[in-house]
């Protein structure tokens, strides 16, 4: 645990360092100080609460390859709902479906969810089951099937140890 | 000069379009007839817009402390963004606003 409380001590203290911008001796004292400070209060607040650290179980190269999926598909999407925006008749198809998920880990379904409404015509609205309620803006045939690939997408950068 | 000029005009171009989105994105604000569908308009400004301005933006200042910032804040909205859009829709359905519905059919709720 040692390892992990000086890593935290150095990602704090480098992001000080971009922050700050000023690089005087004062300055830089102060970050190692603060960020020494704030390892502290965080390990002692561990210890009185539950000590619950946060897993993260994902593949680092698949992640990298499922967010530049994902930036392709929020383009295709805000040009979808800025196009039915800017028509005279706004060809609105809303709908609210329940779309299921096969992620294991939460922060897989949390990175499902979100991206479920980070692209703009569907929102993650709530959880029903085993898989989430969806609202679309312009329902059609693809959106279902569109959702259960991102979904798999999902599911393959989990890393979950068997 | 020109490798300055040609970054220039990308940005210009990059910082333009995000603007653009992020009008859209409050016409259809305004346009939109109901609460449901209003949250599919912000989002437009929330994830193009700001993608494209913070990209022009990242452009302009070049290999700085500002870009490193930039891309911190762009992170930030990324998550932040669709959970407290998640957030506004979860709290509307639990205060009882109906999700629209036109589509009848199947997966229906």
């Amino acid at each position: 645990m040692m390892l992990r409380k000086i890593l935290t001590v150095l990602a704090l203290f480098a992001l000080w360092l971009l922050m700050s911008g000023i690089y005087k001796p004062l300055v830089v004292w102060l970050g190692v100080g603060s960020s020494l400070i704030a390892v502290m209060v965080v390990r002692r607040m561990d210890d009185a609460a539950d000590a619950d650290s946060l897993e993260v179980n994902l593949k680092l190269f698949a992640t990298v390859r499922y967010w530049a999926w994902l930036m392709v598909e929020i383009a295709k999407s805000n040009w979808a709902v800025s196009k039915i925006i800017l028509s005279p008749v706004m060809r609105l198809n809303q709908h609210h479906f329940i779309v299921p998920c096969t992620q294991k880990t939460n922060l897989g379904q949390t990175i499902f969810a979100n991206s479920i409404t980070l692209t703009p015509g569907t929102i993650s609205v709530d959880v029903e089951g085993s898989g989430f309620l969806v609202h679309a803006l312009s329902y059609e045939d693809e959106t279902l099937p569109g959702l259960a690939d991102m979904d798999a997408r999902v599911t393959n950068i989990e890393s979950v140890p068997e | 000069m020109t490798w300055m000029l040609i970054v220039d005009i990308v940005s210009w171009i990059l910082i333009l379009a995000g603007s653009a989105f992020t009008i859209i994105g409050a016409v259809g604000t305004m346009r939109f007839p109901d609460f449901w569908s209003r949250l599919h308009a912000a989002s437009v400004s929330e994830s193009a817009g700001m993608l494209l301005l913070i990209t022009g933006m990242c452009l302009q200042s070049g290999l700085t402390l500002v870009t490193v910032k930039l891309l911190i804040i762009a992170a930030f909205i990324l998550i932040t963004g669709p959970t407290s859009t998640h957030a506004v829709a979860n709290a509307a359905l639990t205060s009882g606003e109906k999700p629209k519905s036109d589509v009848i059919g199947e997966g229906d709720v």
